[in-house]
């Protein structure tokens, strides 16, 4: 997970002053493009006052190339409402969905398609699989309606079926299915067609506890592999912070703030925020780097790890080595050294903020 | 809240009040007890005029829509005759087993046979064959309507009350317009069975393309489908098992619109075959012909429903190909077989007439045995309905109670008892529960003591308006108020009334009946398992086949009719007591058993309140199947409406018959939309989802 370099790396996807208004007239809340806007919690308030429904309102973010960006927010916040204006399932009221740079809003119906069926890959909350097929037709299914012969849809199908691990499942049908198999053919169908925008809307939330989590380390191990823009939906704080390079935490249709995850638990923008990281748990957060701190001796003999290791991962050595660790950047250079005192405070001060917040560990 | 409360009382008081001064009112205007001549708009003439007219100038286009539709016909009726029965069988086997087994299959052999046997094959094949045709047209029809009311709000607005009326306006109306515009022959009874059959369809497709998932539709635009594929690659095919729910229905509607339809003759079929020995009163004939339709119902829903269910279920694509069109390949091998035995053995290609059997001689013998023996008990039995239940209710206390019927004259101490005793019970009942009971017991004996057939018409208005009023919101309340209207300004005002005292006992029986049956079988694992195949033989079985075995024993008559209706109408009562009692949510049981309820406690005080919502939905299907039935029931002799619908339809008046149909889709319409209203209204004061 190298989230400096993504900062740096070319925007995939952009999304640019989205409004999803539903009601009567939501246009004539935009007469001109939406330019006049000042305050957008004020013009939220007062289209809400008009009995209109604000789903989103001036959302703005960018996903880079290759970067797994994470919406995260509460039932009723928009996420799923800006995932689906993403590939204009739902229609924005106004702003602009930047494809490759390209407005995407502005294209026909019949681009739309051709986009759909080859840039763009979608995986459900409930799976959305079609009931009346098997495994395998499931997975072709977007190469059936692409044309596509059975022996052209088929091979290209058993390649995604190995790469989710359902071999063998291949005449199956989705009833037939445990629910995390289920959305395995739904991660495996996304993936048929080599989409350039993955998204993923809260793919893993209807999975029990134990599914989840394995669903993630597979996740994370096909990212690792894929490397797809990936634009990830979830209402799960936990989830999101295991994922995401980038993350964007929404409320009543706007966005609140985005960063890394560590950005947002260092620094969250406001209670709102705060509240979610309050209980986390920073030894899974924290990672070496950002408890370095300069060397007072040499670094003669001591252990090396690398600054991406969790806190809590390196806390029995750091236990058995009262000198601390030397903790190295990407390309092997030394950043400082991390100790035993240091993550001891870092943790009693909840992540370098707020020491007065004893509460949250009550 | 308490002001409300006693202004709801008010209303209602002064409904009663209005009631009461309408009776004292009646011999003084006589507008009131009965609506004057002199205001009734000529509706059925104008109809008649209009028909006339049709008929004169388009006449040309329906007769050359007849002749056309009589091709497709008599091919397949040519084919299913000319077939040895052999293969029929066979291939009717071979269909039954790759719906639902080899169970069905024997049930399909045997039942087959048994068409043979007695000598109804040819009858049979030929209501089959117009089966063959009707049933595809109904489908298509209605997957087309259904596909528009789909995609468009608007249309669906004007389709669905379209399809109400159809649904409710009786049978043999039907048959009117059609036999007027198309002239007589089989084509009368292909029309009438499509339009009879479609609109199940018609709701069952667009329920079943709504019902497809948001998110295996957004999967599948987000898999780029066009349009069109995404109708027929996506929605269709996710929507199939109630696509099939949808042929399943349409299909029972069209073979009993057949049955029906062949009450206009020369058709030759098997419901022509039960008319006519019912005519002839020769009952154990009919009961056999009967049995045939009932069966050919039976194997014709399973195999549909079979269908229905398998859908889903899919061969591994692995198989190979004989394994995978086993099907096809076994019905071409048998049938060349069997072609060729038939052709050896002529017995298998036609049952000679001297091997016929049929125990129609002995049935009739034992049914004059039975009924010889056993008058005094038949005779009583009808006799105490007929004057304590039926005569009443018919023309009230006032009329029915003297010396001959209950065995004492009704001297006014006797009213003044009456009157004193129901308003010390609504007294009571208002305040030991609510004052609502206490209304509806003033309400009742009012109409008790008068008759529903002697109530000012302007009272009976009034009282189902409020009541709609009540229930259902304005709306509602002015919709009955024209209903009824309607009935009163047209002139069908009296035979309505008629219909209405009729079907309202048989509802309040059967469903009395049924729920208690319903809830016995919610508790009692072995009685649900022994009412499950009764209640679907009964639903399956055609409307004329109810009425023989109450024709055979008490002849023609309303009690006859009453008897038919309370046995085809308690079924849905049965069905939705048990489902909405072994349905409830679990932890308000469970909370009541931890209070330490008894079992009764438990059922009256629990269950029954939480279950109340789909036991009335039950009650709205007493009601709906009572009402398709009073129609079939016209023709064991009653006086309503439905006996108007028929008379129309043997003199050809095309005007009265309609009129008189329309008049009992509005009480049916009506009555569904009071109890529906009614089950949502409680059902969401419940919390209870609806289903």
């Amino acid at each position: 997970m190298n989230t400096e370099s993504s900062d740096r790396a070319k925007v995939k996807l952009s999304c640019r002053n989205v409004w999803k208004v539903y009601g009567a007239q939501p246009d004539r809340f935009f007469k001109d493009g939406g330019k006049q806007i000042r305050d957008t919690a004020e013009h939220a308030a007062s289209i809400r006052e008009s009995g209109h429904i604000v789903a989103n309102a001036d959302v703005s973010f960018d996903v880079h190339v290759g970067e797994t960006f994470v919406i995260m927010g509460l039932s009723g916040s928009g996420k799923s409402t800006i995932v689906r204006c993403l590939s204009r399932l739902v229609e924005p009221t106004t702003g602009e969905i930047l494809l490759d740079g390209d407005n995407l809003l502005k294209k026909t119906d019949a681009e739309l398609i051709d986009i759909r069926r080859h840039k763009m890959g979608m995986v459900f909350q409930s799976f959305g699989l079609m009931p009346h097929l098997n495994v395998i037709d499931n997975i072709a299914f977007p190469l059936k309606l692409q044309g596509k012969n059975e022996t052209e849809r088929y091979s290209q199908a058993e390649r995604v079926i190995k790469l989710v691990g359902l071999e063998g499942r291949e005449s199956n049908f989705p009833k037939e299915l445990s629910g995390g198999q289920q959305q395995r053919v739904g991660i495996a169908r996304s993936l048929a067609v080599e989409p350039d925008v993955w998204f993923l809307d809260e793919p893993f939330s209807a999975l029990d506890p134990l599914i989840r989590k394995q669903m993630q380390n597979e996740f994370l191990r096909l990212q690792s592999v894929l490397h797809k823009s990936i634009v990830f939906i979830t209402h799960d704080f936990h989830e999101a912070l295991r994922i995401a390079d980038r993350m964007a935490i929404m409320r009543d249709g706007a966005v609140v703030q985005i960063g890394r995850p560590v950005d947002l638990i260092l620094n969250p923008a406001d209670s709102y925020v705060r509240d979610f990281t309050s209980d986390v748990p920073w030894e899974g957060v924290l990672r070496a780097v950002d408890i370095v701190e300069q060397p007072s001796g040499s670094l003669e003999g001591m252990g090396r790890i690398s600054g991406d290791t969790l806190i809590g991962d390196m806390m029995g050595y750091l236990a058995g080595h009262e000198e601390g660790v030397v903790v190295e950047g990407d390309g092997g250079n030394v950043l400082g050294i991390a100790t035993a005192r240091g993550v001891v405070s870092a943790l009693a001060a909840g992540g370098g903020k707020e020491p007065t917040s004893a509460k949250r560990y009550a | 809240m308490l002001a409300k409360f006693d202004r709801g009382l008010a209303h209602w008081l002064g409904v009663i009040v209005a009631t009461l001064a309408c009776i004292a009112l009646q011999n003084e205007l006589s507008w009131m007890s009965e609506y004057p001549d002199s205001l009734i708009v000529p509706f059925a003439d104008l109809l008649n005029v209009v028909m006339d007219w049709v008929v004169k100038n388009f006449g040309w286009f329906f007769l050359g829509i007849s002749w056309l539709l009589e091709w497709p016909i008599k091919g397949v009726r040519w084919v299913l005759n000319s077939l040895p029965w052999v293969v029929s069988v066979f291939l009717v086997c071979l269909v039954a087993h790759a719906a639902s087994g080899w169970r069905l299959s024997v049930f399909a052999l045997f039942s087959t046979l048994y068409m043979v046997v007695i000598g109804y094959w040819e009858e049979s094949m030929n209501s089959l064959s117009l089966l063959a045709i009707s049933v595809p047209l109904a489908v298509l029809v209605g997957f087309s309507f259904g596909v528009l009311g789909f995609y468009s709000r608007r249309a669906e607005k004007v389709i669905m009350p379209t399809l109400d009326v159809l649904q409710t306006v009786p049978a043999f109306a039907y048959l009117l317009p059609i036999l007027m515009l198309f002239g007589f022959g089989t084509v009368v009874g292909l029309i009438a069975s499509v339009l009879y059959s479609f609109p199940p369809m018609v709701r069952n497709t667009i329920v079943g393309l709504r019902r497809v998932p948001d998110e295996v539709i957004e999967s599948g635009l987000m898999a780029g489908a066009t349009p069109s594929q995404l109708f027929w690659q996506v929605r269709v095919p996710s929507s199939t098992r109630q696509l099939l729910l949808g042929v399943n229905q349409a299909t029972m509607a069209s073979l009993s619109m057949v049955i029906i339809a062949s009450i206009i003759g020369g058709t030759a079929d098997i419901g022509w075959e039960v008319l006519s020995t019912i005519r002839k009163a020769q009952f154990g004939e009919s009961l056999l012909a009967g049995l045939v339709i009932a069966l050919m119902a039976m194997i014709i829903d399973r195999v549909s429903s079979g269908f229905a269910a398998r859908s889903g279920d899919y061969d591994p694509a692995e198989k190979s190909f004989t394994q995978r069109n086993r099907y096809w390949i076994g019905a071409i091998l048998g049938t060349v077989v069997f072609l060729v035995l038939a052709q050896i053995f002529s017995i298998l290609s036609e049952w000679p007439r001297e091997l016929e059997f049929s125990p129609a001689q002995a049935m009739n013998d034992g049914l004059t045995y039975l009924i010889v023996n056993f008058r005094t008990e038949i005779e009583t039995v009808k006799t105490l309905a007929f004057f304590f239940v039926m005569l009443p209710t018919k023309i009230g206390l006032q009329m029915a109670v003297s010396p001959f019927t209950w065995g004492f004259a009704l001297t006014p101490a006797y009213t003044a008892i009456y009157v004193i005793g129901m308003i010390a019970l609504a007294a009571i009942c208002t305040i030991r529960w609510n004052s609502r009971i206490g209304i509806w017991i003033l309400l009742f004996s009012i109409f008790y003591y008068v008759g529903l057939t002697n109530m000012p018409w302007p009272a009976v208005l009034l009282i189902y308006s409020v009541g709609g009023w009540k229930i259902g919101g304005p709306a509602l309340g002015i919709g009955t108020a024209l209903g009824f209207g309607f009935l009163a300004v047209t002139g069908i005002w009296p035979e309505a009334m008629l219909s209405i005292y009729l079907c309202g006992i048989a509802i309040i029986i059967a469903f009395l009946i049924g729920s208690s049956i319903g809830i016995w079988a919610a508790h009692n694992d072995t009685v649900s398992a022994i009412m499950r195949p009764i209640n679907d033989t009964l639903q399956t079985m055609p409307l004329f086949v109810i009425l023989i075995p109450f024709v055979m024993i008490y002849k023609i008559g309303e009690f006859t009719a009453l008897l038919a209706i309370i046995a085809y109408a308690f079924v849905p009562a049965v069905r939705y007591a048990e489902h909405g009692l072994r349905n409830l949510p679990e932890h308000v049981i469970e909370a009541a058993k931890m209070m330490g309820s008894t079992k009764w406690q438990m059922l009256w005080q629990v269950k029954v309140p939480l279950a109340l919502p789909v036991m009335m939905l039950g009650l709205n299907q007493t009601i709906m199947f009572a009402i398709a039935m009073l129609v079939i029931a016209a023709l064991v002799g009653t006086n309503g409406l439905e006996q108007i619908v028929y008379i129309g339809l043997s003199d050809g008046n095309f005007g009265v018959g309609i009129i008189a149909g329309i008049g009992m889709a509005i009480i049916a319409i009506i009555a569904d939309r009071m109890t529906q209203a009614w089950s949502r209204k409680r059902q969401t004061e419940l919390g209870l989802e609806t289903s």
